[in-house]
């Protein structure tokens, strides 16, 4: 059991973490953040098996992941 | 539930960088943080930071930074080095920095062999001033400064500063690594590891030049851009080791 996290107010929407997820759990969501990116959000948070590839990816720190 | 991976405490938690989206200047920054993390060594750190995006870590970054006189942070580094040996020194440049303006420091440096790391951004383009071409810009790339490409017959070729500076005798870890995949990411750290352990052994000058993306001067989506730097950065910038002794 995994479980993925965004800090909305740290996404900038790049998009590398969606690109990179061998599972296909995240995607871009249609809220915007204070900054005005449209943030990511897990769209299959069961598939999420805590590889942590996403957070790696990340160049801003937005994703936390728990195991 | 344990938390396996999070923001580095090296980046502070109420600031977000102001980089645009895709810019890798913030993975090599996290990398480092997380790097400094795991050694601990952020008491201990001590950051040049080069002027252009660069400098932008400044008030984003948890560990103590200062920032040199544009390309002289080589020179900076020395003497913070040769003043305070028990800190780890690194300076944080990109191409335009310590390839261009900053080229004498740079190579004196290296040839020195100063006990420094050196964190050496590569994206091909000045970013802060607004994408003019850089010593690295490849050919036929376009940039403000060069509006149909870089043409060689009146702009030179690509610098490739690992190569260059592997003519000298004194450094003694030169690499090239990128950013563009998970792989690379976790090579990239792995390389930043070694250049601070070199420092700490008292090897002499070590460098970590990263290829990475400048999304808003190449004019390409952060996707689109992941795609060039493997298309057309990779094969005239390859990567791997060029020095280890």
């Amino acid at each position: 059991m995994a479980k993925v996290q965004i800090v909305a107010e740290r996404c900038k929407s790049c998009g590398y973490c969606i690109k990179f997820c061998p599972k296909q759990v995240l995607a871009i969501g249609d809220k915007v953040n204070s900054k005005g990116y449209e943030y990511v959000v897990p769209v299959h948070p069961d598939d999420c098996i805590g590889c942590a590839i996403c957070g790696r990816m990340c160049p801003d720190g937005a994703i936390e992941v728990f195991k | 539930m344990e938390k396996i991976y999070g923001r580095t405490k090296t980046i502070q938690e109420d600031k977000v960088s102001g980089f645009c989206p895709g810019c890798m200047h913030s993975t090599v920054i996290k990398l480092i943080g997380e790097v400094l993390e795991e050694m601990d060594l952020v008491d201990k750190a001590a950051c040049v930071l080069g002027i252009g995006c660069c400098g932008l870590h400044m008030d984003y970054i948890a560990y103590d930074n200062t920032t040199a006189p544009h390309g002289r942070a080589c020179a900076v580094a020395t003497g913070m080095k040769r003043t305070s040996p028990d800190s780890l020194v690194f300076t944080y440049q990109g191409d335009g920095d310590f390839a261009s303006i900053g080229l004498a420091e740079s190579i004196s440096a290296a040839n020195r062999g100063e006990n420094i790391t050196v964190i050496f951004i590569n994206n091909g383009i000045y970013g802060m001033t607004g994408g003019q071409m850089a010593p690295t810009t490849l050919v036929g790339m376009k940039a403000t400064t060069a509006p149909k490409g870089r043409d060689p017959k009146e702009h030179g070729y690509p610098m490739h500063m690992c190569e260059i500076l592997n003519q000298l005798t004194a450094p003694a870890y030169l690499v090239r690594t990128s950013c563009n995949n998970p792989a690379n990411v976790n090579k990239t750290k792995q390389a930043i590891h070694k250049a601070f352990q070199n420092q700490l052994d008292g090897k002499g000058f070590s460098m970590v030049e990263i290829v990475t993306s400048c999304p808003t001067n190449w004019g390409l989506d952060p996707m689109k851009s992941l795609d060039y730097i493997e298309e057309k950065m990779l094969p005239e910038f390859p990567l791997g080791v060029i020095r280890d002794r």
